[in-house]
């Protein structure tokens, strides 16, 4: 899931004054469970804004401009009427309202991370799209999103008891659980082996098949 | 076996124990003190680390400084290199700059991360861990070639070296690790501090069989305040209660001038006859003294080891 939180409401108030009428386009899937831009969060917003907003819609997944379109037809008169968007959902979905409407957008959310979702206000960073997911050598823990350093060869001299150096040893070091984990699957050898330099020149990308 | 480019590694060859010190330059553009602590320890050593901003501090290059150490202090530099700020282009760049300018020692390390220092939002950058800086050292020393294989113009004369953490728990994934870069082609390791013997041999033990000289670091401390505020804030460190007692003793008189001298007279005693007590049992290269302000008695232990040692002899 994309892990996203609420900007406070008095920011989204400064950032709508400038604009005459909002629609909210909220998120049916990540930041629904997230309770940060379901059915109950929209409203909730547009509520709270009151005159100004033009009405709300919950997207099953705006990041999917398929999804964008069969949602908001219903609501076109609505969305037409307004000059901004407040979008309650992920830096992706936001953008891709954007490219769907036109329109100024404004985020609702911040967007987090890739993550685990244990339970309501439990969510846990686990990826971070680097292109070449190397977890089965790591005992199933990705070095990039749960190591601080995003090392790749074992843990840093940060590492006591097991406990990462970064936010005050309250985190499990990213490399002492793979080693952990690799030591009881009976891996150690994977542990061991040398890891050279990575790919990490993230340049932006776009998959177009033709 | 490779080419010995430094003292530090010649000596380490010859068979002869060495002393390493270390020097932190400071967020300032004066370079005077830090050629003054160099020559101090400089008459004890036989190279100096000069650190890459320890708790990710933004202070003066480590690379600046080692080159200003060398040439107006006279003495041999350990150049720290830190993963944390530098991507892989940085990083080979530094080391062109290293080997021009007479820098043959870099000891190579991932570094503290940014939200321990004083710029806490900077982006942490770990291009490169420090295995894989150990790779890249290798490359253009022996090949001539950038990590991806680009021609260097010239040669490369530089020594990598390593760090370990002795103090390590889990101690197993420490070992694991620098059996690792022994096999990159890491030439020494200088350890973080030891003040319990057998932390230290257990360490050597665990070692040995490498094939790569260890120089264990000690850091005495001149006062028991200093001891305990290392006990809390790094705790990669362990400092045994029974060091600090003894530092509390020694500090239990009135008058101040006999205190010092009585400090540094316990730490002359505890840590010479830790070290001559690791070199009769186990393989060790040499000791890495370390200090916070701490230069004077870096001679004192040194000498402290060597007539402990020739009195064993005798
Ligand atoms: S290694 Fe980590 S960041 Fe890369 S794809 Fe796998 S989980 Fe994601
Ligand atoms: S302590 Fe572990 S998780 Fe934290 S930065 Fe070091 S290696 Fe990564």
């Amino acid at each position: 899931m994309i892990i996203t939180k609420k900007k406070p409401f008095e920011t989204i108030n400064e950032s709508i004054k400038p604009f005459k009428r909002v629609f909210i386009v909220g998120c049916g899937t990540c930041s629904t469970v997230c309770q940060t831009g379901g059915e109950a969060q929209a409203k909730e917003l547009a509520e709270r804004i009151g005159g100004k907003c033009a009405g709300y819609a919950v997207v099953e997944s705006p990041c999917d401009m398929r999804v964008l379109r069969r949602d908001l037809a219903p609501k076109r008169a609505e969305v037409d009427s307004a000059d901004a968007i407040v979008a309650l959902c992920c830096g992706a979905g936001a953008q891709s309202t954007a490219d769907f409407t036109g329109k100024t957008i404004i985020p609702g959310l911040d967007t987090l991370f890739i993550g685990k979702i244990e339970r309501i206000g439990s969510f846990y960073e686990r990826c971070r799209a680097c292109t070449d997911c190397i977890i089965l050598e790591t005992g199933g823990i990705c070095p990039y999103s749960r190591c601080a350093k995003g090392l790749l060869n074992g843990p840093c001299g940060g590492q006591v008891q097991g406990k990462c150096e970064v936010g005050g040893y309250q985190r499990d070091c990213a490399w002492v659980l793979a080693y952990n984990a690799l030591k009881k699957q009976e891996r150690l050898d994977v542990f061991k082996k040398y890891r050279p330099p990575a790919d990490r020149s993230r340049k932006p990308q776009e998959i177009v098949t033709r | 076996m490779r080419e010995a480019f430094s003292r530090l590694i010649s000596e380490i060859r010859s068979g002869k124990f060495v002393y390493t010190g270390e020097i932190a330059p400071g967020k300032t553009t004066r370079v005077e003190t830090l050629i003054e602590s160099a020559k101090a320890l400089g008459r004890h050593v036989v190279a100096c680390n000069v650190t890459d901003n320890p708790r990710a501090r933004a202070n003066m290059s480590s690379l600046a400084a080692s080159i200003a150490v060398q040439e107006r202090a006279g003495v041999e530099a350990i150049c720290q290199m830190t993963a944390r700020d530098r991507n892989r282009i940085a990083l080979t760049s530094d080391l062109l700059g290293a080997s021009a300018l007479g820098v043959r020692n870099v000891l190579v390390m991932s570094g503290d991360h940014p939200s321990l220092g004083d710029n806490p939002s900077a982006m942490p950058v770990y291009d490169l861990d420090s295995a894989q800086m150990v790779e890249l050292v290798r490359r253009m020393v022996d090949d001539g070639t950038d990590l991806a294989g680009n021609r260097i113009d010239g040669k490369v004369r530089i020594h990598v070296g390593v760090t370990g953490n002795p103090n390590a728990d889990p101690l197993e994934v420490e070992i694991a690790k620098l059996e690792r870069k022994a096999q990159l082609g890491a030439e020494f390791i200088q350890t973080q501090a030891v003040f319990d013997i057998e932390v230290a041999e257990r360490f050597l033990e665990a070692v040995d069989g490498f094939g790569i000289p260890v120089l264990i670091g000690i850091l005495p401390c001149r006062s028991s305040r200093i001891a305990e505020q290392i006990a809390k804030n790094v705790p990669g460190i362990r400092v045994p209660e029974e060091y600090l007692g003894m530092l509390r003793g020694a500090e239990d008189l009135n008058d101040q001038a006999s205190v010092e001298e009585r400090v540094d007279l316990m730490n002359e005693e505890y840590f010479s006859g830790m070290v001559s007590e690791l070199r009769r049992t186990a393989r060790l290269a040499g000791v890495h003294i370390m200090g916070v302000a701490y230069g004077r008695i870096v001679g004192r232990i040194a000498d402290g080891v060597e007539r402990k040692m020739s009195c064993r002899v005798r």
